[in-house]
């Protein structure tokens, strides 16, 4: 049984990656950076196998306007080759990790001349049919405000405004009718208790009755009110 | 009676439709073949129409903000006018639907301001009618809060 289970594995293991085997590269969209500062790109992959130690890392850049790639960076059998020729020379360095499947490289001191894309392709033994994947620098003096992020802020904080105006007055109207709800019933209970002590004591003071009507008539007109609204 | 309340409730549809399609055509600004802001930027030639989003500037954002906001509150107010048309007490006026209405206008008064002060003056720019319809419905939108200030609820 347990034989069989183990067979059963090893083909499975062996079948199941042979038809989805394919390298997938991540790395970023577009990048915005400004002038004289560094940036990371990122690129990482992933594959149904365990990194290899033959596994290989490769940058390509093709500046904006042209067609022509050049290729400025290049990690194999462990040793990271970095551009010592090209429009990077003395300007990049390798941050990644390979053995984490991590290929990132760090661009320092950059232009205007920067502008375009660096494509990723990675490859790990035997897994090695894959896409490379492309990330788009974009270098400005001032880093622009993203479309639509000031629209949506005044938008929210206009109809949050409205929204909290709303909430108090509700909730103002609401407290004050049942303060004087509340003031009502009090007086009416005193009322009460005094008219039961009026058989033995004094009669009770004139006030509380016009009391009870003010606090009556005010609940009238806060009904009027909210009928006129 | 029946008269005013329809006349205002056409006032009131007139300036909703000017707002909406002032903040929606994307025709603030026409210089030769191509008309720019709110939204796009787009080019008229012979091969066709070229479209591409309109600069992300900041008084650009604040344009839209505003007219969005006019259209919201000037479709509130509507809403509070038919509620309030069933809802009010004989005798009552319709002061949430002024207070929205003239609240709408006031935002597209600034929109239309911001916009006039940031745009840049190039040679052959011209405002085009999205713009001019921005600044016929303000004085609309503030006439109209107005009626409804005015404005009571008779038997």
């Amino acid at each position: 049984m347990l034989t069989f289970l183990a067979l059963a594995s090893v083909v499975l293991l062996g079948i199941v990656p042979e038809q989805s085997q394919a390298i997938v590269i991540y790395t970023g969209w577009e990048r915005h950076a400004l002038v004289g500062s560094d940036i990371r790109l990122s690129c990482s992959f992933f594959s149904w196998r365990w990194t290899s130690e033959d596994v290989t890392f490769s940058w390509t850049y093709r500046p904006d306007g042209s067609r022509d790639s050049i290729s400025i960076f290049h990690y194999t059998g462990g040793v990271a080759y970095v551009d010592n020729k090209g429009p990077f020379r003395d300007r990049l360095e390798f941050v990644g990790n390979p053995s984490r499947r991590d290929g990132s490289i760090l661009l320092k001191n950059l232009d205007f001349s920067d502008n375009g894309t660096f494509t990723c392709d990675a490859k790990n033994p035997p897994d090695i049919v894959g896409r490379p994947s492309s990330v788009r620098l974009l270098v400005f003096e001032k880093v622009p405000i993203q479309a639509g992020v000031i629209t949506g802020a005044i938008i929210g904080v206009v109809l949050g405004l409205l929204v909290l105006i709303v909430v108090i007055y509700y909730l103002m109207r609401f407290l004050v009718a049942r303060r004087v709800f509340s003031l009502s019933v009090s007086k009416h209970g005193k009322k009460k208790k005094e008219g039961s002590q009026q058989r033995q004591g004094p009669a009770p003071p004139a006030a509380d009755p016009s009391k009870v009507k003010a606090a009556t008539s005010e609940k009238k007109k806060q009904e009027s009110r909210k009928e006129k609204k | 009676m029946l008269l005013i309340l329809l006349g205002v409730l056409i006032l009131h549809l007139l300036i909703l439709i000017l707002l909406i399609v002032s903040t929606a055509v994307s025709a603030w600004s026409v210089t030769g073949g191509s008309t720019t802001d709110l939204w796009y930027s787009c080019l008229t030639n012979n091969g066709g129409y070229h479209c591409r989003p309109a600069s992300n500037e900041d008084w650009i954002q604040a344009v839209q903000a505003l007219m969005i906001l006019a259209v919201l509150f000037c479709f509130f107010s509507l809403v509070a006018f038919l509620y309030q048309l069933f809802k009010l007490v004989k005798g009552g006026r319709f002061f949430f639907t002024a207070i929205f209405q003239i609240l709408a206008s006031l935002f597209v008064m600034c929109a239309a301001i911001i916009y006039t002060v940031m745009s840049p003056d190039d040679a052959d720019k011209a405002f085009g009618y999205a713009y001019v319809l921005a600044w016929v419905a303000f004085p609309l939108s503030l006439i109209s809060g107005l009626i409804y200030i005015v404005l009571r609820k008779k038997e």
